[in-house]
Parts: structure tokens; sequence; C-alpha cells
């Protein structure tokens, strides 16, 4: 046996996956609704439709983004392959009102909330740090230190509760969805965050995306208990959803935020998930993990299983799926187009925006830059 | 003009600033009914609600990292961190998150919080309770840090820093917490002197003292013992720790040519080693000696049996300007 494979047999013994959890499911890999006493959704064929088109874009997008990558015009980025249905099935369970407070990988929550997707990439290319208006488009800024958004996520619900807007109208109450993932629940912050949430009673859904590996870290080392049920001790719910299925996750994640919104307080969601790619462009998944691990997931797809529902209902044919194939790839080549086609910034520009009322110390260094650039000006 | 103590003019102004913008919320651990361990919130709770006076978990990062999620949300938190040495949990939050998020939103949003802490020692207290870490903040872009030295400057200084949008960790002598000053409370916020500026406390032509926060105090006594001795000291509090102003301290070094800058804390990397190299790059031929220092030593905080020779005192102060005029 290999050193990976040794590490896979000591987590159970199992190299075809991990044991199947207890979770919530609507959609079985094989394409079959299945039901649950507890939730369900009542989608019009268009919607189910609609939720595989998110799918497939989402996808492929993320698949330009990591060519884009590869070929130096990104310095990095955070593949979300594999978490698609994780990501529609919440993004899309959010109201118009709601807040979403992502990590760095939940460029398929951005898509879902009609944000443009170029948004984003400029953080990865390194032309900014994210400069986007957090509250205007009711999706904070990408977050890269690990769970410190939770905390965020906790205290905009909290002002949600002092501004009145926690109640039973469904069109105006608000709530919050917090975004990290397996490795996060081991940081401070996020403990504290169910802290604060749970004691304030805040409107607020704590949505894990367990993809299985924190960088090469398996879930081992952050917890002995699954991950949902951490919550009990924090004093509210906790429930685990097959992640890679689009119709549970947006069930769940839907009650969960409409019983924030209600006042029933927070929600801790599991999304039972596998990050099929690396953790980011610069990570080698091959060294910590086996093959057979890949391949039993891949047998979970979250998107062939969507399209499989589709085909036995009888409500896409060829034609509708490779228009939407046709779709996903003009979209992703005017991402491509455009991300080309993002300027690197004035280097001056580096000195704006450290302070709302600026600073006559940074004022005087911005001056002395300048003058020192200008004093190259006509010697080349 | 009122006769208060610095701690009461805090009090004061916070009431203020709570009457005059009903966003501005306390949060804090045991700011509420108890009014904190320094009393410095006492009555607030009570008369503006649980809701806007909040007693938080015991969780520092915790305190100000929904403290950012409230700012986002458009209410002007004003945490207050029980003692200088419980400030480190919440650190990743104040210096990876407070004091860069306008930045990173490329000036789109703006985190209006004020985050309070008692510092300094000379309160006989136990270990982590007689810190100054207003080096670490300093130090760090997106962050301003103010000290407040006298009861006027504490009322005046606390109004001053909510309602600025820059986030700002405000340092609270808390050994000067008892003594009395006079307070002009009835003038309006757009009166009081600026935020950021040092100022002169008194003019000297001999040789310029330099501090902030609780060692103002010692630097005027100081001063007072040196005329005695036919010697005019000025006395300049900065105030101001991120940014500096430099303007007055300039203009002091360049009339005295000496320079001593007396700070609690640790003297190798900290704020008098930013002043004397700025004094040196602006003032080279005005010097008569070189800039020095008067500082905590290089060490832990010590137990508080020997505090009393870990801190610069008046005699040590005098003894650097002695120093100062034998070059």
């Amino acid at each position: 046996m290999t050193k990976v494979e040794r590490a896979a047999a000591r987590r159970g013994g199992k190299r075809s996956g991990p044991p199947e959890p207890e979770f919530v499911q609507l959609l079985t890999p094989e394409g079959e609704r299945v039901s649950h006493p507890d939730y369900s959704v009542d989608f019009t064929d268009d919607e189910l439709r609609g939720l595989y088109r998110d799918l497939v874009t989402v996808r492929k997008l993320d698949a330009e983004a990591t060519a884009l990558q590869r070929q130096g015009e990104l310095g990095i980025w955070a593949s979300l392959l594999g978490q698609e249905a994780a990501q529609v099935g919440s993004g899309r369970a959010l109201r118009q009102q709601d807040m979403a407070f992502p990590t760095y990988r939940e460029h398929g929550v951005l898509y879902c909330r009609n944000i443009d997707p170029i948004m984003p990439l400029g953080l990865f290319r390194g032309v900014d740090q994210g400069g986007w208006d957090p509250v205007a488009h009711r999706f904070n800024m990408y977050t890269i230190v690990i769970g410190a958004q939770t905390l965020h996520a906790t205290g905009y619900a909290m002002g949600i509760v002092k501004d009145g807007k926690v109640g039973d109208d469904d069109e105006t109450s608000e709530a919050v969805i917090a975004y990290f993932g397996d490795g996060a629940t081991s940081q401070g912050d996020v403990n504290e965050a169910f802290i604060f949430g749970s004691v304030y009673n805040a409107p607020i859904v704590f949505f894990c995306q367990n993809n299985q590996y924190a960088i090469s870290e398996p879930l081992e080392r952050q917890t002995r208990i699954p991950l949902y049920q951490r919550a009990a001790g924090f004093g509210f719910p906790g429930i685990r959803v097959d992640g890679n299925d689009v119709l549970a996750t947006y069930a769940v994640t839907r009650a969960a935020l409409d019983n924030a919104r209600h006042g029933q307080g927070p929600t801790l969601i599991e999304a039972y998930t596998y990050r099929m790619g690396a953790h980011t462009t610069s990570d080698d998944p091959t060294r910590y993990r086996v093959a057979s691990e890949v391949e039993a997931w891949q047998a979970k797809d979250p998107v062939v299983r969507m399209r499989k529902l589709l085909e036995k209902q009888g409500i896409a044919d060829e034609a509708f799926f490779a228009a939407v194939d046709e779709q996903a790839r003009v979209e992703a080549v005017a991402l491509r187009e455009r991300v080309l086609s993002m300027p690197d910034p004035d280097p001056a520009t580096m000195f704006d925006h450290v302070y709302p009322n600026g600073s006559p110390l940074i004022d005087k260094q911005r001056a002395e830059f300048e003058t020192y650039h200008a004093s190259f000006e006509g010697s080349h | 003009m009122e006769t208060l103590t610095l701690g009461k003019s805090l009090n004061l102004g916070l009431r203020r600033a709570m009457e005059d913008d009903s966003k501005v919320l306390i949060m804090g651990e045991d700011v509420g009914k108890l009014g904190g361990v320094f009393r410095i919130t006492d009555g607030l709770q009570k008369d503006f609600g649980d809701e806007r006076v909040i007693d938080t978990p015991l969780a520092e990062a915790g305190i100000v990292g929904t403290a950012i999620g409230l700012a986002l949300r458009g209410y002007r938190p004003v945490v207050e961190i029980q003692f200088d040495g419980f400030v480190y949990p919440a650190y990743d939050q104040i210096v990876c998150q407070v004091a860069k998020f306008h930045y990173r939103s490329r000036g789109k949003v703006s985190l209006p919080m004020v985050i309070r802490i008692p510092f300094g020692g000379g309160i006989g207290a136990v270990e982590h309770h007689s810190e100054s870490p207003e080096a670490y903040f300093s130090h760090t872009a997106g962050l301003k840090v103010v000290a407040c030295s006298n009861p006027s400057d504490a009322y005046w200084m606390i109004q001053q820093a909510i309602a600025s949008d820059d986030p700002i960790i405000f340092f609270e002598p808390k050994r000067r917490y008892w003594e009395k000053g006079e307070v002009d409370t009835a003038a309006p916020l757009s009166s009081a002197y600026p935020l950021h500026s040092s100022r002169v406390l008194r003019s000297g032509g001999d040789a310029t003292l330099l501090a902030y926060g609780p060692m103002v105090r010692t630097c005027l006594d100081a001063a007072t013992a040196a005329a005695e001795d036919g010697r005019n000291l000025e006395v300049i509090d900065l105030r101001s720790l991120s940014p500096l102003d430099m303007a007055p301290v300039f203009e002091s070094v360049r009339k005295t040519g000496r320079a001593v800058v007396v700070h609690e804390a640790p003297g190798n990397i900290g704020l008098g080693a930013e002043v004397a190299a700025r004094i040196s790059e602006e003032c080279f031929y005005s010097l008569e000696a070189p800039v020095l220092r008067v500082t905590g030593y290089d060490i832990p905080y010590p137990a508080s049996r020997v505090e009393e020779e870990f801190l610069p005192d008046l005699d040590r102060v005098l003894e650097a300007v002695d120093r100062s005029f034998g070059f």
C-alpha cells in the first residue's frame, strides 16, 4: 500500500469512499426523486430546468477560471468543482433581502445572487482584493481568513433583530447565511459565532460545506462527531443534508432561513459534499487522497443526477441540454475575455482607501512615491 | 465648566454620543448592569436599554467580529475591551478585518467602530492587567489610534472617535481614571480640539518632553520640578498615536534642540523609536543632543510590588533631561 492508501485505510478501512451518512436527500445519485418526512420541494418544470442550468453554468465558469489560472491569467483559483449543488441549492434558497457572507469559494452562490461572475475575479487576478459593496449586493466580500466572516454574519444578523426586521412576513423579514467549511469548524471564531448567534437568537443560518478536506487534512483531524451534531451543544438545531443534491439543499436551507427570519434563531446545516478538485490551483490532492475515493464521489455527481431527473421526467430533451451547454460556453468565453482585458491598477492607487477620512502620513508617502516615479520619466 | 474625573468624563462623553446618534451601541463584558469593571459605562444600560448597551459573551474575538457585522448593518459600535492584556484574542479580527475592510472594498464600505482599551500600569494589578499594547495597533495600516490623558480630552476625544468613520483604537490611561479636571460639557462637539492633533500643554524653551496617556501627567510634574531648578521644559501630549501629528513636535524641537520621549510600553521598536526617527529626519540640524527615550524595560510587565521601578517616573524623566544636556 502507498502511504496515502494506508491513511485511507486507517480512516475506516474502506477505499471506496466514506460510509454513507444519514442525511436529508430528495434526489438520489441515480436521479430518483425520494421523499423525506420533514422536507419537500415543489418546483415547476421550468424551475427544475433552471436549477440544472445554474449547476452547469457555475461548473463551466469555474472550469474556465481554473484554465485561466493554468494559463497565467489568474494568480490562484479556488475551485468549487463538486460543490455546485450545495452552492446553487443554498444560493437559490436565499430571498432577495437576505444577506450572504461567503468564504473565497462561493462562486456558485454569487452567481445565484444574480451577481456578475466577473466581480470576484479581480481578487484572483491580483488587481484588487474584492472591491465591491457587500450591502448593495447582499453578498459580503470574499473572506480569506478561515471562519472570520461567521462573526461578521452573526453581528449583521444581530443588527437585523435591532432593526425590527425579524417577523412573519417572508417578503420583508431578513435572514443571514454564513458560509464556511469543515476546517473552519475548528476555529475559535466559528465557535464564538455559534455562541453569539445562539444567545442573541440571531436570524442566521450557519452553512457548512463539509467537502471532507481542509487542504490536505481529512475530517477526522477536525472532529470526532458528525459536524451537524455540534449545534446541539450550542442550543440550536443542526441538520445534515446531501450537499450533492440541489433539491434537498434548497429545501433544508429555505426552511432554516425562514425559521431564522421568523424569529426561531440559528440553524447549522452541514452540506455533506466533496471537493472534487484541489483546495486551490496551488494544491496537489494526489499527495493526500486516493483515486478510488474520488471515483466513489464521482458517482454522486450533483450535475449528472439532476440531468437524469430531467430525462426521467421527460421535461428536457437533447436540444435543451445542448442549449444549456452552449449558453454556459458563451458565458465562459465572455468571462475569459473580460478577465484578459482587466487592466492592472495604477500603482499609486494602492494608497487609496486606507481610511475613510484619509491620513497625512499616507498622503505624504503617496506624494513621495509619485515624485520618485516621475523622476524616471523620459529616462528610458 | 464642571470638575470631573477622567472616568466620569468618558462616561458623560459616551452618554452624549448615544444621545446624539441612535446608531451608537456599547458592547463588552460587564458593561451593562455592572457599568464595566471601571464603571465607565455606569448607568448607560439603565437609560438606553440592553439593545444598545450590550453585555456580551466572554469572547473578545466574538465581540469585535460581531461589532464588524453590526457596523456593516449601519450601527456605530463602541467596544470595551476589559483590560489591555485581554485584547489579544481579538487581535486577528482587529488587524485582518477591522483595519482592512475599507481598503478591501476600495472605499465602498466603512466600519465606524471604536475599540476602547484601558491601558498601562500603576494600579497594583495581577499579570495581563497593566500592559501597553499601543504599538501593535499603531503599526497596522487601516487603524487609527488615540490616547487621552486628561478629563477634558477624555470627554471630547471619545465623542470625536465615535463620530469618525475611521476605525479607532481608543486607549484610556486606567491609573488616571480618578484624576480630576475641568470639562466644559456645554460646548459643541465642533469646537473641540482636533482628534488627530498633538498639543502643547506647557511651553518651555530648554527641552521638549513628548508623551501620551498616563505619562503626560508624569511629564507635566517633571516640568514643574525642573522649573524650580531653572529649566523650562515644553510638554507635548501626542494624543494621536496613528497618525502621529508631528508638526508641533518639529516646531518645538527646532526651538529647544532637545527631546525626550516617554512611554510606559517597552522601548524596543516602540512609539518612542518612531518619534525619535521622525525628529532626526526633520530636525537634524536643530538637535543639540540625540532624542532620548524613557520607557518601560524590555521585559514582560513585572509583578506589581516592583512595578514602580518598571514605570517611568518624574525622576527618570528628569535624569534623561540631564543626560540630554550632557551632550
